[in-house]
């Protein structure tokens, strides 16, 4: 008897295993699985929202550090778009063969400084980030924002020791807005969307462009709704919605 | 030095209610079945349990629930051995032994502790560690542990119960010397007569929680109150009603003895005074009365027959005579008991 | 070879058991770039953060020593409504979802938290983004570990071994350190590995609570998930180092020692 217990089991557990495909259960026709930069969270949201009431594709997001998320799809995640916060971690989806068509570019974003409500610390400049005394957090190099902060910073040429190095662009904007950290070097579209905090915007000079690609990938269960999702976030109304967020155009 | 102690416990439904006055000197056994408060007793003396009442040890107040004074149990300077040794499993027999005194803050606890072994023949023990004892060698360590402290009070729980039958002849021996060598009040708990009667110089006879009986080995044996003291004395005792020359039992049953007297009374028939018939016997005896084997138990040479009845009692008889009456449980029987065997006292 | 007395069916889920545990580290094993092991594994960062990790874990576990014992203490001798609410409140960290865990740290500990806010105001202390907020986070979410086990060591000793010495005449202190804490050593000690090797995989609660910053708050965990995006191959080579020096240490512990008296 107790045999057979195992044997049911076993044969159950495999079975489970087995059955779906390498990144999990498939999903309906009318789910768009869509992988985006943590900083575009706010404006794909509302993008999400209003494929649903024309197009009625329901869109589910996963946000998460550009580089997190190219490490996911790497492994072999499965999402129908990618939406990348730089031009370097599509080029290495690009290179494993994982996008499905060309890319385009949707958006571009500045960096800005974020600061506590009413700036109390009094900082107007780059250069103010390295005041001693100061708790300055940034996103960890490896993240796009972490990278573009650097190059922002050379381009100043202002060293600055950050008390921590967050693993996602949004992290570094949560701890201003707890009141942890006194400064910050986000994107302008954070800054917009959050409410939370104040801006200090970077001179033209330094400041740093990032690029915004998206593109579907091959391994899109739902190549329609991919190409539907893309095609709002370049319309009319995608775009409004994103400068409304604070992307700047392309 | 003396022990003076009325204590009252209430809990979950068990009631201890005793009176205990014990002299220096002089070794008390409380004496009870199981469940009769004996252990609560000793760790209401020994101040682990909270009581109703009052404990005075040697002039000194340790308990008092009136005016709330409570001295904790590691002030009250009082040695508590316990069934089962519990010596401390982590500790050596010598580190065990030098634990109350290094309590104590003496700096030569060790050396005191080495001199206890030395007199108890233990000295090559020393460095053992307590689960490498035999059962009367941790026994007779965990003694010294406790009389190394010198304490005013020495409680014993069951000393002697936890022991293998055979061992126990001996270490009561020993115990019954480091008693007799002890300055202190003595009391000892046990459901065990015969480590009572070997031990103590007076038996407090303890049932559900009370005291029923007091006095010495002899006098608690011959005059039991309780059917447990009977029992242990291997005697009958009954209980009625005298009315001058009978007693009347709580059943309607009577009893013929002379010089009963009046009132309340205990009634003791020795199973040996009692005799039994296949039919009703002609002859001198008062009391016969009939009734029915219920069981019979060999003791040796000698058969105990117990006979229900009107008046419930073990017979003392030999093994041809259980043979000659054809005697089985079940079999109906005659009993008959002279009244000048039977020894009356008051309730 | 000894015949083990335990049913088939359940030596058939045992090894399924053991399958789950082995096959990630045989993956581990396997993918591993042997061939750059030794530049990997010698590099400054891998080394830091292998110090600073082993330095806030032992910290950690040390801490929770000293306050766990007590309150485990604390714990046993309570009983009713009293119990069931200190317990939960010091098995909640094990419930809490890490991060979440962090974010509570924040709010109590931050410069605008309960008692950071005081420390940070009155005498300029800021807590996040130190080690010591690395220590803290550890110890948040480990502490429970040693609690319970030595919270269940304790219920299962045997009273009268407290009472016997009492009546010697030990006061409180005496009583604790002579006999309580001997004869815990056991759920002492598996209880503090058992800590320790929860606060060395820490992650969730540091990152958010201290941040991350080589050297300082960068614990291995941390950097293996860095690595992971940037360079896979160190953050496997980083993992096995761990995995290893873990498991000498738990081989180390000898059954002695966990063992009873």
């Amino acid at each position: 008897m107790t045999k057979r217990v195992v044997v049911v089991l076993v044969t159950g557990l495999l079975a489970a295993c087995g059955s779906s495909s390498a990144s999990g259960l498939s999903t309906p026709q009318t789910d768009v699985t869509v992988f985006a930069a943590a900083s575009l969270q706010p404006a794909f949201d509302k993008i999400g929202a209003r494929l649903l009431t024309t197009k009625r594709f329901k869109t589910t997001f996963s946000y998460a550090g550009t580089q997190t998320l190219t490490s996911q799809l790497t492994q072999g995640a499965q999402a129908d778009v990618f939406a990348s916060a730089d031009k370097e971690h599509m080029n290495t989806l690009l290179d494993a063969g994982l996008v499905a068509a060309p890319l385009a570019v949707f958006a571009t974003n500045k960096l800005e400084i974020a600061v506590a409500r009413g700036n109390p610390k009094g900082i107007h400049t780059l250069t103010d980030l390295a005041r001693p005394g100061l708790v300055v957090v940034l996103a960890d190099p490896s993240v796009p924002a972490g990278k573009y902060a650097q190059q922002a910073l050379r381009n100043a040429r202002v060293t600055v020791k950050p008390a921590s190095l967050e693993l996602q662009v949004t992290g570094v904007l949560s701890k201003v807005a707890l009141g942890e950290a006194d400064a910050g070097i986000v994107y302008v579209s954070d800054i917009v969307t959050s409410g939370k905090v104040d801006g200090v915007s970077i001179p033209d000079d330094e400041n740093v462009t990032a690029v915004y690609p998206i593109a579907p990938l091959k391994s899109a269960t739902n190549p329609a709704g991919a190409k539907a999702f893309i095609d709002l976030v370049l319309s009319t109304d995608g775009q409004a919605i994103l400068k409304a967020a604070g992307f700047q155009g392309v | 030095m003396t022990l003076n102690a009325r204590i009252k416990i209430q809990r979950d439904g068990f009631e201890l209610d005793v009176q205990l006055d014990v002299d220096e000197g002089e070794t008390v056994a409380v004496l009870g079945p199981n469940g009769a408060g004996k252990t609560t007793l000793l760790r209401a003396l020994s101040g682990l349990i909270p009581i109703v009442g009052r404990v005075e040890l040697a002039g000194e107040v340790l308990e008092d629930s009136e005016t709330r004074v409570r001295v904790p149990t590691e002030r009250r300077h009082v040695g508590l051995v316990f069934q089962d040794h519990v010596l401390f499993p982590h500790l050596t027999v010598l580190d065990n032994i030098a634990f109350g005194l290094q309590a104590q803050h003496r700096a030569d606890a060790r050396h005191v502790a080495r001199d206890w072994l030395q007199r108890a023949g233990l000295e090559d023990k020393a460095t053992s560690m307590p689960r490498e004892l035999s059962g009367g060698q941790a026994q007779r360590v965990a003694l010294l542990r406790t009389l190394a402290t010198e304490p005013r009070l020495l409680l014993l729980d069951e000393p002697l119960s936890a022991l293998d039958v055979t061992i126990r002849a001996e270490v009561r021996r020993e115990l019954s010397r480091q008693l007799a060598s002890f300055r202190g009040v003595r009391l000892l708990v046990t459901h065990d007569p015969l480590e009572a009667i070997a031990l103590a110089d007076r038996i407090v006879v303890l049932e559900r929680g009370h005291v029923v009986q007091s006095g010495t080995p002899e006098e608690v044996t011959a005059r039991p109150r309780s059917r447990f003291v009977a029992d242990l004395a291997g005697v009958n005792l009954l209980r009625g009603k005298a009315h001058g020359d009978h007693i009347k039992l709580a059943n309607g049953a009577s009893v013929a003895a002379p010089e009963a007297g009046e009132g309340d009374v205990f009634a003791v028939i020795h199973p040996r005074a009692v005799s039994l018939f296949l039919m009703r016997p002609e002859g001198t005896p008062r009391n016969v009365w009939q009734g029915e084997t219920e069981n019979i138990d060999l003791h040796g040479e000698r058969v105990r027959v117990r006979v229900n009845g009107p008046v419930p009692l073990v017979a003392e008889v030999t093994p041809s005579a259980v043979r000659e009456l054809h005697l089985h449980a079940g079999a109906p029987v005659w009993i008959a008991v002279k009244a000048t065997e039977i020894s009356v006292y008051p309730a | 070879m000894t015949q083990l007395r335990v049913p088939a069916a359940l030596v058939a889920l045992a090894g399924l058991g053991l399958l789950f545990f082995l096959l990630p580290l045989a993956g581990l094993i396997v993918r591993a770039p042997w061939n750059q092991a030794a530049a990997s594994i010698g590099s400054a960062e891998t080394v830091t953060a292998l110090e600073l990790s082993f330095f806030c874990s032992v910290t950690a576990t040390a801490i929770a020593l000293v306050l766990g014992i007590p309150l485990a203490l604390v714990l046993s001798r309570t009983s009713g409504t009293l119990r069931s609410v200190l317990r939960a409140l010091t098995t909640l960290p094990m419930v809490l979802p890490p991060v979440v865990g962090g974010v509570a740290l924040l709010l109590a500990f931050g410069r605008t938290g309960l008692v950071g806010s005081f420390l940070y105001q009155g005498f300029g202390i800021q807590i996040p983004f130190t080690t010591a907020a690395a220590v803290m986070a550890e110890t948040f979410v480990a502490m429970p570990f040693l609690v319970i086990a030595v919270e269940g060591g304790m219920r299962s000793l045997d009273p009268r071994y407290e009472e016997a010495a009492r009546a010697l005449g030990a006061r409180g202190w005496m009583v604790f350190a002579r006999v309580t804490l001997p004869l815990l050593r056991p759920a002492i000690f598996s209880g503090a590995v058992l800590c320790w090797a929860r606060a060395l995989g820490e992650f969730g609660a540091t990152i958010t609570f201290a941040g991350n910053f080589p050297g300082r708050t960068q614990t291995v965990p941390i950097a293996v998930y860095i690595a992971l995006e940037t360079h896979p191959d160190s953050a496997i080579l980083l993992s096995l180092v761990l995995l290893a020096v873990s498991v000498a240490i738990l081989v180390a512990m000898r059954d002695r020692w966990l063992g009873a008296p």
